[in-house]
């Protein structure tokens, strides 16, 4: 084991943290600020990952000379789209279950099965080809024998750039304000004049929205087809009840905790074993500490 | 007065009964005129939707094709075809329940299906308990040979063996191993030890990922660390994507590292993106560069039915070839029972778009081609060596 061969590996266990969790943020705000079990959480990013796949499209055929710029418009028309679908889908369908967590659950367990036909009609059963732009294509090397790909590097900074933005979004602004006290106590927000709907609906556009950059980052990495949200939802779902579900901190630890943890394990054991051993060690630790590693103590 | 209801019965009977024979004549001379016509039914079985949808969706519309073809020359028996189609999801409990659906409830004479072994181990006992016939068009491992399955892809003997022994000879001796997590890869990778030990190389790594699996950058790093000449992969379905993708994003591509993929063809070529797999190495039993006349014809209408900018993989053509073998046997044994087509088949011949075919006498698998080739940044497969007919042996020893 040469220490190329483990610094890499660190990175890849922080590669892994900042994926799992900007995926996981937007499952995090849904579920931890509003108590909505968002399972449609993979088929919106799924739907972000369309949307950059249209863009690409869109490009190659009309602005084929400003193809390197197809990504960062696509990440956007993908935040944009999937807020929208979000705060369509907020409206019409989440905003009558809000007490009933399980029917949460089963109507978008039903959303995420009735997206998924949808995408087979309309982009078809084969996953589609996103090619990845020029200027994130290839490797940095600090040294020759490690390679860090650039697409990787911009994941990390992307993360960076959520956290941030959720964080002065959350704390430091107006609708952040409205968004914390309609969670903390909902009568006493009402009756300080917060219209609760409309807030309920932005937080909910808003976790969606992200789920759509996190889609729109992994068309880096990975496939983009019909069922490209079933293979990241049981994932994200580990990490945010890992960290527990009412810390939006508690989500980031433990992405970085798995993140490390499977990169470690992978190096020594076999890709399903380690992914077996991961979900082993959760179980474990969920055992003694039900409300996952971070839970904060919220007064409802 | 005297009894006339019993005369009306008698006279309504006696009338109802000279009316009704010469519609009985009518319609037994229409039955057996529409009998004579009656289309023969028969099973196609495959992913339409999820992780292998990416791989085994199109193999149906070479299915098709053939049926298509052979009903505009006359159909079989002189009687057509009719093609029930079922999605077998990417589950192998649903094979097997479609399986059941098309032998118990619609009687089909065959059932062309199945792409990744576990389907297929899966509508093994449906096919044996119900008598049916399976073709199963796909390159596997072997170590299999049910009475009820005639196998037209290539068995571990005509793909991984010559596969190995051409790159230790050509590429180097210092194999990694990554593939898949199910029977296919492991028993692949089971066969390709020894084969590699004989050839004098060695095995540097060995990981498994389970299907639809994204994240390979550790098993990524592992590979830079052990430094094999040649990567074997049997990863299969949409992983490919994300590996090639991130092999691709730390530099290592075919250019610079021999990678030899036992599941890739033209048609995933597409969805991995044609760029990520330039010089990859492919060993299948058919390309569709392979030059000669019946394939150009197979092509040539695949692409008229489908579409230009279709290609036809090493699965479609034996699914095609699968189709016509069927046929064959059905017209020299003059009937459509499973114990006769079997028979018959055995030592049957045909000029199929890879090449002159034929069953061997006992095994219901094919004298193949193995040919390997490079991918081309179309998407189209350079083939660099075409071994002679290898005979198919399920059973190696190894």
């Amino acid at each position: 084991m040469t220490a190329d061969t483990l610094l890499t590996q660190v990175f890849n266990g922080l590669s892994l943290f900042t994926v799992l969790a900007l995926m996981a943020i937007g499952l995090a705000i849904v579920f931890g600020l509003m108590g909505v079990i968002n399972m449609a959480h993979g088929e919106l990013m799924a739907l972000g990952a369309y949307m950059t796949y249209l863009t690409s499209v869109a490009f190659s055929r009309y602005l084929p000379q400003m193809m390197g710029a197809y990504f960062i418009v696509g990440m956007i028309a993908a935040f944009a789209v999937t807020a929208a679908a979000g705060f369509v889908l907020e409206r019409v369908m989440i905003r009558h279950l809000y007490k009933r967590p399980l029917d949460t659950m089963l109507a978008t367990w039903g959303l995420s099965l009735v997206l998924q036909q949808l995408y087979r009609q309309l982009f078809g059963p084969i996953d589609v080809s996103v090619p990845t732009v020029t200027w994130l294509q290839g490797a940095w090397n600090p040294t020759p024998g490690i390679a860090i790909p650039l697409s990787r590097i911009f994941i990390i900074g992307l993360t960076l750039v959520v956290a941030l933005s959720v964080y002065l979004f959350l704390f430091r602004s107006r609708w952040g304000l409205r968004i914390r006290s309609v969670m903390q106590n909902r009568a006493m927000a009402g009756a300080a004049g917060i219209n609760t709907e409309r807030v309920d609906a932005v937080t909910f556009a808003v976790g969606c929205g992200l789920a759509g950059i996190a889609g729109s980052a992994l068309t880096m990495l990975a496939s983009t087809g019909p069922v490209t949200g079933q293979q990241y939802i049981v994932d994200t779902f580990v990490v945010v009840v890992f960290g527990g579900i009412e810390s939006l901190v508690g989500t980031f630890l433990s992405a970085f905790t798995i993140g490390q943890m499977q990169s470690m394990f992978e190096l020594v054991l076999s890709g399903s074993m380690a992914k077996a051993a991961i979900l082993l060690l959760v179980i474990t630790a969920l055992y003694f500490r039900p409300n996952g590693l971070f839970a904060l103590k919220v007064r409802r | 007065m005297n009894n006339t209801r019993r005369d009306f019965l008698k006279t309504a009977i006696a009338t109802a009964a000279a009316g009704a024979l010469p519609v009985a004549g009518l319609l037994g001379s229409r039955g057996a005129a529409a009998a004579a016509a009656e289309p023969i039914k028969v099973g196609i079985l495959h992913s339409l939707t999820g992780t292998i949808a990416i791989t085994e969706a199109h193999v149906v519309d070479a299915e098709k094709l053939a049926i298509d073809e052979i009903n505009a020359a006359g159909g079989v028996l002189g009687r057509p075809l009719q093609s029930i189609v079922e999605d077998g999801a990417s589950d192998w409990p649903t094979f097997a329940e479609k399986a059941q659906k098309l032998l118990e409830s619609d009687k089909v004479a065959a059932v062309f299906g199945c792409y990744t072994s576990a389907s297929r181990k899966a509508v093994l006992p449906v096919f044996e308990r119900y008598n049916g016939l399976l073709y199963y068009p796909t390159y596997y491992e072997g170590l299999e040979m049910s009475k009820n399955i005639m196998y037209t892809g290539q068995e571990a003997t005509q793909s991984v063996i010559p596969a190995v022994n051409w790159l230790a000879q050509n590429k180097g001796k210092k194999f990694y191993l990554i593939g898949s997590d199910y029977i296919w890869p492991r028993t692949t990778n089971r066969i390709a030890r020894p084969t590699i030990a004989k050839a004098g190389g060695t095995v540097v790594g060995e990981d498994y990922f389970p299907l639809g699996n994204v994240e390979f950058s550790s098993v990524i790093n592992k590979i830079k660390a052990a430094k094999p000449d040649v990567i074997l992969s049997t990863v299969v379905g949409g992983s490919n994507v994300a590996l090639y993708k991130q092999l691709n994003s730390v530099d290592i591509t075919g250019k610079n590292q021999t990678i030899l993929a036992l599941s890739v063809t033209e048609e995933e070529a597409i969805g991995i993106g044609r760029e990520n797999l330039v010089g990859v190495y492919s060993c299948m039993g058919y390309f569709q560069s392979v030059a000669n006349p019946q394939n150009q014809k197979f092509v040539a209408a695949f692409k008229a039915k489908y579409g230009a900018d279709r290609v036809v993989g090493d699965t479609l053509e034996a699914a095609y070839t699968a189709v016509y073998m069927w046929k064959l046997a059905v017209e020299k044994a003059g009937s459509l029972d499973v114990a006769k087509v079997v028979a018959a088949s055995s030592n049957l011949a045909w000029a199929a778009p890879e090449g002159q075919v034929h069953f061997h006498v006992s095994n219901h698998h094919l004298w193949k081609h193995a040919r390997i080739g490079t991918f081309k940044p179309d998407g189209q497969v350079q083939i660099v060596y075409e071994s002679p007919l290898i005979e198919p042996n399920p059973f190696p020893k190894l």
